[in-house]
């Protein structure tokens, strides 16, 4: 008679077991390559839908003097937003917290500018444990900062890239193109792809980018 | 045996002021002119009623048991030049006060543009009449200062100036769109008399800054023809009603401007004249018409023939509870509980909510402290205003105790019991409203905010951010046009190169770094809002660029070399597409 061991578990099965207990929400933190690059906000966005109910937007005063104030009349479907701008990173960590404590919202946007302090391990843990008990996702904005340590399920960090072109006009920008990278993640491998956003749609196409869709093909040859 | 004695006299005596209530009321039909015969059809029956010509009205007889329908005393109250005083006040209390000497009008839109809505005395001297245009007024008056009147301002401070005259006495109502009337029965003897009561209601309007004619008459009408037409603070007995009102013009008598010219089309100047006109004729005449164009029930309602009762709304209900200390205490927060609990019993049992309650302390010393929140929805439940106030405590500088603590809700609303959902929990709409009440509650009510959608096609002017504790407005949408997802506020200026000026930018400079321009798209031409603008400002061409990163900028020219401003157009980035 024998105890057969369980078979080892390679790190994909434990990814993917954690993948199958994934919540329905979490918090992830996108990092921005230059500090007022659009394809952050956008990027987020096209994460949320305005379906699932209003937005609390949270930004301390010095991401509202650089990068400007949400403006709805470009946002690609009609949202509710609720805005909140605080001066200190601590109340913007404690309006996510409360943001988070009210499951009618649709997410949280908190913008934190650099890296203060207060934004340790733990704040980002409560913030985590919060959105998943509430089911609310919060996003975590951070520009001019340096990914250190973070409960953040996932971590993600965005460019934009040249735009797709347009239809008709061959010399405008077109479809927005953004670079993203997942460099830490608890649900799934880590990655690059290139995200198409189709406002019309509300849609984002996550595509592995050139360079690595071309690795095989050269091994090949 | 005294009652046996007195119940007789009571019997047959007539009170000479009557309880006032029976009459202000307004709902009873059984005031006394229903003993009087003001309709027109009962009057044609009953010819023998009719004034005869040449000599004053007579007093109706009273029938025994009625009260006589001239003992009140109403008292009227004008305030001729309200808009443009409330104006003059307002414009003081912005720091840019109006000059005595200086011209200036309120204006509102008429059929055919704006029309002279109210005058300084300055303009009037200068000739400036009401209604009349203003750009025939600017040419009489060039250097005319116009604005356009508040009126919905106007009605809510002369509601508010309905409640203050309640101090004078209990039955205030509104008259007309700058006017009060009010039932002063009785109450003019706590003041002295009723010319001391006027003369006091003067000088306390004039500490408001606002001039007002006053009078005292025994029916509504004779107190607003008074009023405006009689002499200064003039009080007029009953018995001299008939007298006095006589030689006064038939516009006293409340009429419209059509009715008016009538009765001078028919050679009726004064009141005099009209009453001297058979009641039959006028009645024939007249029997048709409205209140406002019937001068026969109007001269009735001014002779005491017809009731016209003050009808005074009742006072907002006032929702406050407060504790005295025996001895005291340092912390109020013990007690914030149980006070609470209190106004939220009141509340409920009212059928109110508060928007705003305010926590007064007082010190044994005789300092206060107010210490005051806000709710974005009408809210009785005493955990979430508890709540709200959790931390602001510590702000109270405590000294030596407090002995006295006061809850009161400084703004109430009517909110009926309703259940959201089968498990009576609040909608989502009431979570979302906590929520604003508990940021607003910690970093300040102006922190939070919603956008409104303006009717403004400037982009910076199209959404405007309002407290979410105030009133909603219309939710903002995606415009039509291609539109960035933030926007800078101000606009940045940025150094541009550029192949033509009337072209594309090809590169420019932004926050030290350079930009070239890869894709553009525009120009897209926004002109000024010349019904708002400053005349100097200049039309804007927004260009969507793309920089050799990928960035997504949107930017425009302020102006074009050609527009005959001189200057050349500079550059600004307004906002980052996604």
């Amino acid at each position: 008679m024998s105890c057969d061991q369980p078979p080892l578990k390679t790190s994909a099965d434990l990814l993917r077991d954690r993948a199958a207990d994934r919540p329905v929400a979490t918090l992830s933190e996108v990092f921005s390559e230059t500090a007022a690059d659009g394809a952050v906000t956008g990027f987020t966005l096209a994460n949320l839908d305005p379906a699932h109910g209003p937005l609390l937007w949270i930004m301390d005063r010095i991401t509202r003097k650089e990068c400007g104030i949400p403006y709805l009349a470009g946002f690609p479907r009609e949202w509710e937003v609720i805005r909140v701008d605080v001066s200190r990173p601590v109340d913007v960590l404690w309006s996510a917290e409360q943001g988070l404590g009210t499951p009618a919202l649709g997410g949280v946007i908190a913008e934190v500018w650099g890296d203060p302090p207060v934004l340790d391990f733990t704040a980002t843990k409560r913030l985590a444990l919060r959105a998943e008990a509430n089911g609310v996702p919060c996003w975590l904005l951070r520009r001019a900062a340096q990914p250190a340590l973070s409960a953040a399920r996932e971590r993600w960090r965005v460019s934009s890239l040249p735009s797709g072109n347009h239809p008709w006009d061959s010399r405008a920008p077109g479809q927005p193109h953004w670079k993203v990278e997942l460099f830490r993640s608890r649900f799934r491998a880590p990655g690059t792809w290139v995200a198409r956003y189709d406002a019309e749609r509300h849609h984002m196409d996550l595509d592995p980018p050139v360079a690595q869709v071309r690795t095989p093909d050269a091994a090949a040859v | 045996m005294r009652t046996e004695d007195k119940l007789p006299v009571l019997a047959s005596h007539r009170p000479t002021t009557p309880d006032p209530r029976a009459q202000a009321g307004g709902s009873a039909p059984e005031t006394p002119a229903s003993g009087f015969h003001n309709d027109s059809r009962d009057l044609i029956a009953r010819p023998n009623l009719d004034a005869s010509p040449g000599r004053p009205l007579p007093l109706l007889p009273e029938p025994s048991g009625e009260r006589d329908p001239l003992a009140r005393r109403i008292t009227c109250l004008h305030l001729p030049r309200f808009s443009i005083e409330r104006w003059l006040r307002i414009m003081d209390r912005q720091g840019e006060p109006v000059s005595d000497t200086l011209p200036a009008a309120l204006a509102v839109e008429g059929r055919h543009g704006a029309v002279i809505h109210a005058t300084t005395r300055a303009a009037e001297a200068a000739g400036i009449r009401r209604g009349a245009r203003v750009v025939d007024m600017r040419a009489l008056c060039p250097d005319l200062r116009v604005d356009y009147a508040d009126l919905q301002g106007d009605r809510m401070m002369l509601q508010r100036l309905m409640l203050w005259a309640r101090r004078w006495c209990p039955w205030t109502a509104l008259d007309g769109a700058a006017g009060l009337v009010m039932d002063t029965t009785g109450s003019d003897h706590l003041c002295g008399g009723e010319g001391p009561m006027l003369r006091d209601m003067e000088e306390r309007l004039s500490h408001l800054g606002l001039s007002a004619d006053l009078a005292t008459a025994p029916t509504h009408g004779a107190a607003w023809a008074l009023s405006r037409l009689g002499g200064v603070r003039e009080t007029c007995p009953p018995e001299r009603l008939a007298e006095r009102m006589a030689p006064l013009p038939v516009r006293a008598l409340r009429l419209d401007g059509d009715t008016v010219l009538l009765l001078q089309r028919l050679g009726l100047k004064t009141v005099g004249d009209l009453a001297a006109v058979p009641r039959l004729s006028l009645a024939r005449r007249f029997a048709r018409a409205e209140l406002e164009r019937n001068p026969l029930l109007r001269l009735d309602q001014m002779m005491g023939r017809r009731a016209e009762p003050v009808e005074a709304p009742e006072d907002p209900p006032r929702f406050a509870v407060e504790s005295r200390l025996p001895e005291p205490v340092e912390d109020p927060a013990p007690h914030l509980p149980a006070l609470t609990a209190a106004l939220c019993a009141r509340l409920e049992a009212a059928g109110f909510g508060a928007r705003r309650v305010v926590l007064t302390v007082y010190r044994t010393d005789g300092a206060v402290s107010r210490v005051e929140v806000a709710m974005a929805r009408a809210s009785r439940e005493a955990a979430h205003i508890l709540r709200l106030f959790e931390g602001k405590l510590e702000g109270i500088d405590p000294g030596f105790g407090f002995d006295q603590i006061a809850l009161g809700a400084t703004v109430a609303e009517e909110l009926p019991r309703v259940q959201a959902r089968l498990d009576g929990t609040g909608g989502e709409g009431t979570e979302i409203a906590r929520l604003t009440d508990r940021l607003a509650a910690r970093h300040g009510g102006r922190t939070v905010s919603r956008p409104r959608l303006r009717e403004s096609h400037k982009p910076e002017r199209r959404e405007l951010w309002t407290a979410a504790l105030g009133p909603a407005g219309r939710p903002a949408r995606p415009a039509a046009q291609p539109r960035p997802l933030r926007l800078l506020e101000p606009p940045e200026e940025v150094a541009v190169l550029y192949a033509v000026p009337e072209g594309p930018p090809a590169q420019f400079v932004w926050r030290r770094r350079t930009h070239r321009v890869m894709r553009y798209a525009g120009p897209e031409r926004i002109a000024p809002e010349w019904w708002r603008d400053r005349p100097e400002t200049r039309l804007r061409d927004y260009y969507r660029v793309e920089d050799q990163g990928g960035r997504r900028i949107w930017l425009y020219r302020d102006g074009v070399l050609t527009d005959g401003f001189g200057r050349d157009p500079n550059w600004f980035i307004h906002g980052v597409h996604g």
